[in-house]
Order: structure tokens, then C-alpha cells, then sequence
């Protein structure tokens, strides 16, 4: 009976020693890019959703701490997914009130995971679970999963460059589920079909939105206003 | 021949009705833009209810082309009527008139006298047209500036790059002329059988209306017939504003998705053209001139 | 003489209908070639063909000594028309509507060159009124005014008299005359009012139902010497019993519509007269006729026709 209450103990000790390890890991990458107060970066938008054609985009971003985030079209029309999704690194890592949870490894590329699951603590959060794929050598967030109340599921994959000193990365591909998308013809005034091979290519359930950064000023200071 | 064409190029821009029509798309250019500049914001929420669920769009999207595109959509549906009026009143407003005999005891050809008139038919169609894209394109670029044209069509939605456009809709108006030509076209034919301007005008648009409700009705009898109804053809111009992706989905700029419906529909429409005049005056050559 | 126009057997058939039949007839030079006949008789549709608006189902046309069917545009070139009603673009001025006229002809008048036009047919005060505001009157002058603006050789008009009052016909009738006689043209002008025609033409045919009835000059026709008297008695029955036993007889016709019909010399109506007092016949009325309204009569033998000339 001993023996099982000790093998109990050392498996909630061993637990709570893994979810405080975890804790650690993703305070030091928060902490890491937390040494960024703001950027701006200039990057190349591509919106790849079955059901929506649009051209490669200039996009600009900018942030600043703890979380202002906006993404800016040079001149154009953006469409991005809808549900408060910024893409950017903050985001993926809740601010205060949440749970770290040791849940492995994982190899995404050829780099080595420690996989990390983000519970929040209040119940009315719109993030249910967060998991957090991040490379602890570099203390980068490769891949993270979020299960949102309202927007679903999405995945942000993130390939880094010459910026993971800061733990900023070179490109975000950012996926996720679609609904399906019709209009009636009566709106659109069209009168033929399309055929039904398109019809079906149209009828895509996964979205990604891509970045690739081209440029970063990080820390040069940014204003409120830029955010209003 | 391009002396009787100025002649009948005079005549139209002689009389009152022309210009009803030029009033009439200035006033409902103006009606559209007066509309979308007040409660545009309205209009594109409406439109895009659905969609905005899922993303967010970020632009300035009641921007000049769009609102040229939304002005082609419902005035390309009423412009037949004002071409009508012109193109359906060549000969049978003449025979009304009793000046039709008159011009056909002078010297040139009934050949000569009936393309002459044609010709005349499409170069106001053509005005009419330019005076839609002035209005409809240039005024509105300069009314709500320039920005990507968002449009949301039946099964996807597509993004222009502003820098991609305005060729599309050089090549939306060429198609739109050839559309209205055939419409024109039509109504010259109609114009050879009856002796009053009403009779023909009112045939073209009923020939226009049922084969357009012919073309829009997706049930399978009908659908044997749309490809070879001209109205199934006209509103091919859209396609300019549809382009190819690469594999990853990626805008190729400057392509075109499906440019060979444009030009089948360009093929049918001029087949049209060619079918309703040539038909036309070979009806007309041997006709007895009794009005 | 070369004739100006020689039609030949010409036919137009309307389905059933032979609105034209083996037409023949020709208009001389410097002629004004009366063309006659009631609503229907055909002249309309003969005209028409003549101006290539019809085409035959049948015979030759020859205008200016040219086959029309395979020069009509050089003859056309020569020809000055008013079809029936003179209609114009209304929306346009006179002076608009005889230069777009002229440059359909071929021609590009001067701007004195259209007001001497307007001029001639007294339009020139109005030269710049829509057509629209004009009378009737004043279109078919203006009508007159296009069909004389390239100087045609040979000027047709088809009832130009047609809802003209009185004074615009006789205005129309001294134009006619005036094309003839001052500005040498050849004219044919087609007309269901006998006395028009009469009054002005050199050289007439009458048409009855697509037929040649008659084709002659006006003196031929307009024979003084042979004058036919119309006879209206108290009792027309025993007049005609006692004419057909006196000398008179061979000068009696069949009586139509129940008047005495009788062709006499003109200088023997007084001595007619005197015979039907001696004969005791109250005499109503006696009406000589001298026109081609008795020739006609003479040849349809159908009073009916008469009238239908008359309205």
C-alpha cells in the first residue's frame, strides 16, 4: 500500500516537476522575446484559401508589447481569417493565467521539439488549448496548435533566419479550417457553371496565410498611434 | 458608303432620342454612385454577410473599380434597351417616317445605304459605351480612388491588384461593345419586318429578356439551348476578371482563367452579328418598298 | 426623239394579285407625262418601279435609253422624286434636310446654292424651322425643293397634290409648269385628279387595273371638235325613244345611269337644242364635257369611276 501512495508521489512529484519544467521553458521564451519591445517588419503576403484568388501581397507589420499587433497592405485589400488571429509570437504564448503542460517531443523539420500544451486557468477564455512546439536550443516556437471557442483550429508554422536571436522568424505559414463558400448566382449575376472539377478544388477546408519577412526594425520605438 | 454613314451618323446625333439615352446612363451612373458613396458600406456588408463571418477583408473595397464593376453588372442589363432604341428604329422608323423610300431612290446600293446604317447603329453603341466607361470607370476612379478590385463571385472570391486591372477592363469593355453590337445587330434585323419603331423595339428586348431568363434558369431542357443563346455570351466580359493560379495558389498576374470562353463567346456573339446583318439586308435587297 | 423613260410589258404581281400588267409606254423629252388613273389603278406601283423601290415581277424598264435593272445607279443619279406623301426628317430643319439630301445625292451645294433652292419654292423665309412646325403645303414644297437639288434631268412626282389647298395646288400646278417650260426637265406626275392632269400635262396615260387604257397627247385626247354632252330631261325614257328616230340617232350612245349620252360636234349644240324644244322635251340640264374625265368615261363606261375621280 506504502509502496503504491510512493509511486503515487513520485509520479505527481515527477508531474508537477515537468509541468514547472515546462512552465520554465515557455517563460524563457516569452522572456526572449520579450527583450523585443516593437517591430516593424516588411514581408510578402500570400493568401492560400480554395476558395479565394488573390495576388501575393506587400504587407507591413508592426507590434508592439505586450500585444498590439497590425498588419498593414501596401495599397492593397488583405483578407485574413477572422477570429482576433494575429499572426505573431505573443499571441501564441498567452500573457498571464495559464497552465504548461509537459506533453514530449516532436521532430518538426529536422529540428527537435519539446512539445508544451497551454491550458488557461478562466473558463471564459476564447483559447481552450494552446500546444507549443518549441526548439529549446534556440528557445524559438517552431509550430504551435490553437483550439479557439470561436474560430476553430488553426496551426502556425514558423521558419526562422537571421532574426532568431530575437525569436522572430522569417516566415509564418498560418492554416486553417474553412467553411464552405457559395453565393447565389442571383447576387452574382453569373449564368453558367463552372465545372465540376473546380467546383470540388474550390471546396477546400484548409486555408493558409503565408509570410515571409523580409526586413525587421526591432526596437527603433513605435507610437500608439500607429495601432489606432 | 462613309458619306451615307456620316450622313446617318448625323441624323442620329440629330435627334432628342439619342440623347435620352446618354441622360439616362448619366442619370443611373449617377443614381449607383450616389447610392455606394451614402450607404456603400451597407452594400458591401450585405454582399459579403457570409464571408465576413470567416475572414476579415482589409482595403479599401468601395474603391473606383469596384464600383465600375458593379455598375457593368446592372447597367450591361439595361443598356440593350437604349441601343434598341436607336438600332431598332434604322429602318423601321424610316419606313414610319415615309423617308425610307425617299433614301432608297438615291443612287448608293441598298447594300451600301443598310451597312452604312449599321455601322452608324454600332458607332453610337460604341459612344455609348465610352460615355459608360468615362462615367462608370474614369469618374469613379476619381470619386473613390484606386485600390485591388474585390470580387466575390458564386463559388470563390477573387482579388485584383490594382495594377492588374485596368487592362481587364479595357477587355471588359471591348467585350461589353462586342455584346452590345450583337444587341444592336439584332435590333437592326428586327427593324426590316415592320414599319413602326415601337414593333421592333419592343421585340428586341422581349428576344433579349426571354433568352436571358432562358440563359440565367439552370433546368436541364434549358440547358441544351444556353450555349447557343447569344445572352448566355454577353456577360463573358466577367471572365477578364478572373485570372489563373499557380500551384500554390498564387495570383499569376496578367493571366486570364479561361481565355478560351471569352473567345468562343466572342466567336458565338460575332456569329450573331454576322448572321442578323448579313440576314437582314439579303431580306431587305429584294424587298418591294410599299410604306 | 430618244424617249427619256420606255417601260415594256411591265408586271408586278402581289401574290394573286397583278397590281401591273403588260405595261407599256413611253415619256418623251421636255415631256409633263400626266399618269392617271383612280386609288389602286397601279401608278404607285409603277412609279415605285421606275425608282427601283419595287423590283417587277416582269418586262423593261429603260431610262435615259439604260436598262434600270443594270444601270440604276447613273439613272438613279438623274432622278428627282416626291412619293406620295412628302416626308422629310422632321426633327431637322428645311435647310438641314435639303442638305443632307443633296450630299446623299452626291453633291455638295453651297449654302446659296440650298437658299436658291428654298427660294424657288418659296421656302426660304423658313429655311431654318424645323420641318416639324411646317404645313403640308410647305412639306411637299420642300419635298419638291430635294427632288430638284442635284438638278435631275427627269423629276417624278407621285400625287403631289395630295392635301394641298386649293391655292397649294395651284401653286404646285405652276411649279410643275415651270420645271417644264423654264428649266427644260422632263416630268411625270401621277395624279387621280383629272382636272390637274388636264391642266398640265403635255402627254397622258390612263391606267385602269394595272392596264393601259389610253396613252396620247392632250390635243389627241382633248379632241374639241368631238364633245360629249350629258342629257337630263323631265323624261329621259321618250327622249331617247324620240333622238334614236330623228337625225340625231347615229350621235346617241347607250344611255348610263340613266342620262343621255350623246357625242356631237360643238357647234352643233345650239341646233340640239333647238330640236329638243321643238320636240317638246323640257330639258333639265345639257352638259357638255370636253375633258379626259368623258374620254375616261367613254372607255370604262362606268360613271362609278367618275366619281371616284371626283373625290
Amino acid at each position: 500500500m506504502y509502496k503504491f501512495f510512493f509511486l503515487v508521489f513520485v509520479f505527481i512529484s515527477g508531474t508537477i516537476n515537468a509541468q514547472e519544467q515546462a512552465m520554465q521553458l515557455v517563460q524563457k521564451v516569452k522572456a526572449k522575446l520579450d527583450a523585443v519591445n516593437d517591430y516593424t517588419a516588411e514581408g510578402k503576403m500570400r493568401t492560400d484559401v480554395a476558395f479565394i484568388k488573390a495576388p501575393v501581397g506587400k504587407v507591413k507589420v508592426y507590434y508592439k508589447k505586450p500585444n498590439k499587433f497590425r498588419i498593414e497592405r501596401n495599397g492593397g485589400i488583405s483578407i485574413l481569417p477572422k477570429g482576433g488571429v494575429s499572426i505573431n509570437m505573443s499571441s501564441m504564448i498567452l500573457v498571464n493565467g495559464f497552465m504548461a503542460l509537459d506533453a514530449g517531443t516532436a521532430i518538426i523539420g529536422n529540428t527537435n521539439t519539446h512539445v508544451i500544451k497551454l491550458l488557461p486557468n478562466t473558463e471564459n477564455n476564447d483559447i481552450i488549448l494552446s500546444t507549443l512546439y518549441i526548439d529549446e536550443s534556440n528557445l524559438v516556437i517552431r509550430k504551435s496548435v490553437t483550439t479557439t471557442r470561436e474560430s476553430g483550429t488553426y496551426e502556425m508554422e514558423m521558419y526562422y533566419g537571421k532574426f532568431i536571436n530575437y525569436g522572430l522568424p522569417d516566415k509564418v505559414i498560418f492554416s486553417f479550417n474553412t467553411k464552405d463558400y457559395k453565393l447565389p448566382k442571383g447576387i452574382t449575376l453569373e449564368l453558367d457553371d463552372i465545372d465540376q472539377a473546380t467546383k470540388e478544388k474550390m471546396k477546400g477546408k484548409k486555408g493558409r496565410v503565408e509570410i515571409n519577412y523580409s526586413n525587421y526594425t526591432i526596437n527603433n520605438g513605435l507610437a500608439e498611434s500607429t495601432f489606432k | 458608303m462613309w458619306k451615307h454613314l456620316e450622313i446617318e451618323l448625323y441624323k442620329i446625333f440629330h435627334r432628342p432620342r439619342t440623347y435620352l439615352a446618354f441622360a439616362a446612363i448619366t442619370a443611373l451612373i449617377g443614381v449607383i454612385q450616389l447610392g455606394l458613396k451614402v450607404d456603400g458600406k451597407e452594400y458591401t456588408e450585405f454582399v459579403m454577410a457570409d464571408f465576413a463571418g470567416s475572414f476579415s477583408v482589409d482595403g479599401k473595397i468601395l474603391n473606383g473599380y469596384f464600383i465600375c464593376y458593379v455598375i457593368l453588372q446592372l447597367l450591361l442589363v439595361h443598356v440593350p434597351l437604349l441601343i434598341a432604341l436607336i438600332a431598332a428604329d434604322m429602318i423601321s422608323g424610316e419606313a414610319n417616317m415615309g423617308t425610307l423610300r425617299l433614301l432608297l431612290t438615291k443612287s448608293q446600293s441598298r447594300t451600301e445605304i443598310l451597312l452604312a446604317k449599321f455601322l452608324a447603329s454600332v458607332i453610337y453603341t460604341l459612344l455609348l459605351l465610352i460615355w459608360i466607361a468615362i462615367l462608370g470607370l474614369l469618374l469613379s476612379l476619381v470619386i473613390f480612388g484606386t485600390d485591388d478590385l474585390f470580387i466575390m463571385k458564386s463559388s470563390y472570391v477573387v482579388v485584383v491588384k490594382s495594377s492588374d486591372v485596368f487592362w481587364r477592363y479595357c477587355g471588359a469593355f471591348c467585350f461589353a461593345a462586342l455584346a452590345m453590337t450583337t444587341v444592336a445587330a439584332l435590333g437592326f434585323f428586327l427593324s426590316f419586318f415592320a414599319e413602326n419603331s415601337i414593333g421592333p423595339i419592343v421585340a428586341t428586348m422581349s428576344v433579349i429578356i426571354v433568352c436571358t431568363i432562358l440563359s440565367t434558369m439552370n433546368i436541364p431542357l434549358f440547358n441544351l439551348i444556353k450555349p447557343y443563346l447569344f445572352t448566355s455570351h454577353m456577360v463573358t466580359w466577367k471572365e477578364f476578371f478572373d485570372f489563373k493560379v499557380n500551384d500554390a495558389n498564387e495570383a499569376i498576374i496578367g493571366s486570364i482563367q479561361y481565355p478560351d470562353k471569352i473567345i468562343r463567346s466572342a466567336l458565338v456573339l460575332v456569329l450573331h452579328i454576322i448572321i442578323f446583318v448579313v440576314g437582314g439586308i439579303w431580306y431587305f435587297r429584294k424587298k418591294d418598298v410599299l410604306s | 426623239m430618244m424617249e427619256i423613260v420606255k417601260v415594256e410589258a411591265l408586271t408586278k404581281k402581289f401574290d394573286q394579285l397583278k397590281a401591273v400588267n403588260q405595261l407599256s409606254f413611253s415619256v418623251l423629252p421636255g415631256d409633263v407625262y400626266g399618269f392617271l388613273g383612280q386609288n389602286g389603278a397601279g401608278k404607285s406601283t409603277t412609279i415605285r418601279m421606275l425608282l427601283t423601290l419595287i423590283t417587277p415581277t416582269d418586262g423593261d424598264i429603260q431610262i435615259f435609253g439604260l436598262s434600270l435593272s443594270k444601270h440604276r445607279k447613273e439613272i438613279l443619279q438623274q432622278i428627282g422624286a416626291v412619293i406620295e406623301k412628302p416626308d422629310v426628317y422632321k426633327y431637322l430643319s428645311a435647310y438641314d434636310n435639303l442638305k443632307l439630301f443633296a450630299k446623299l445625292s452626291g453633291i455638295q451645294p453651297t449654302r446659296t446654292t440650298l437658299m436658291e433652292q428654298l427660294e424657288l419654292v418659296g421656302l426660304a423665309h423658313r429655311a431654318k424651322d424645323t420641318v416639324k412646325t411646317f404645313s403640308q403645303g410647305m412639306k411637299q414644297r420642300l419635298g419638291i425643293a430635294i427632288a430638284l437639288v442635284h438638278n435631275p434631268q427627269l423629276i417624278i412626282l407621285d400625287e403631289p397634290t395630295n392635301g394641298l389647298d386649293p391655292q397649294g395646288i395651284a401653286d404646285m400646278r405652276n411649279l410643275i409648269l415651270s420645271l417644264s417650260s423654264q428649266y427644260k426637265k422632263t416630268v411625270i406626275v401621277s395624279s387621280h385628279l383629272l382636272s390637274e392632269i388636264e391642266q398640265i400635262a403635255s402627254r397622258i396615260l390612263i391606267i385602269d387595273k394595272g392596264k393601259k387604257l389610253v396613252e396620247g397627247s392632250s390635243d389627241e385626247l382633248f379632241d374639241q371638235s368631238k364633245i360629249i354632252i350629258e342629257l337630263n330631261t323631265n323624261d329621259n325614257k321618250s327622249a331617247y325613244n324620240i333622238l334614236s328616230e330623228s337625225n340625231w340617232s347615229n350621235k346617241l350612245q347607250p344611255i348610263r345611269n340613266g342620262q343621255i349620252i350623246l357625242q356631237i360636234n360643238k357647234n352643233d349644240i345650239p341646233i340640239f337644242n333647238q330640236y329638243l324644244v321643238s320636240k317638246d322635251i323640257a330639258v333639265f340640264s345639257l352638259q357638255p364635257r370636253h375633258s379626259l374625265e368623258d374620254y375616261f368615261l367613254q372607255i370604262t363606261a362606268g360613271k362609278q369611276h367618275v366619281e371616284a375621280f371626283r373625290n
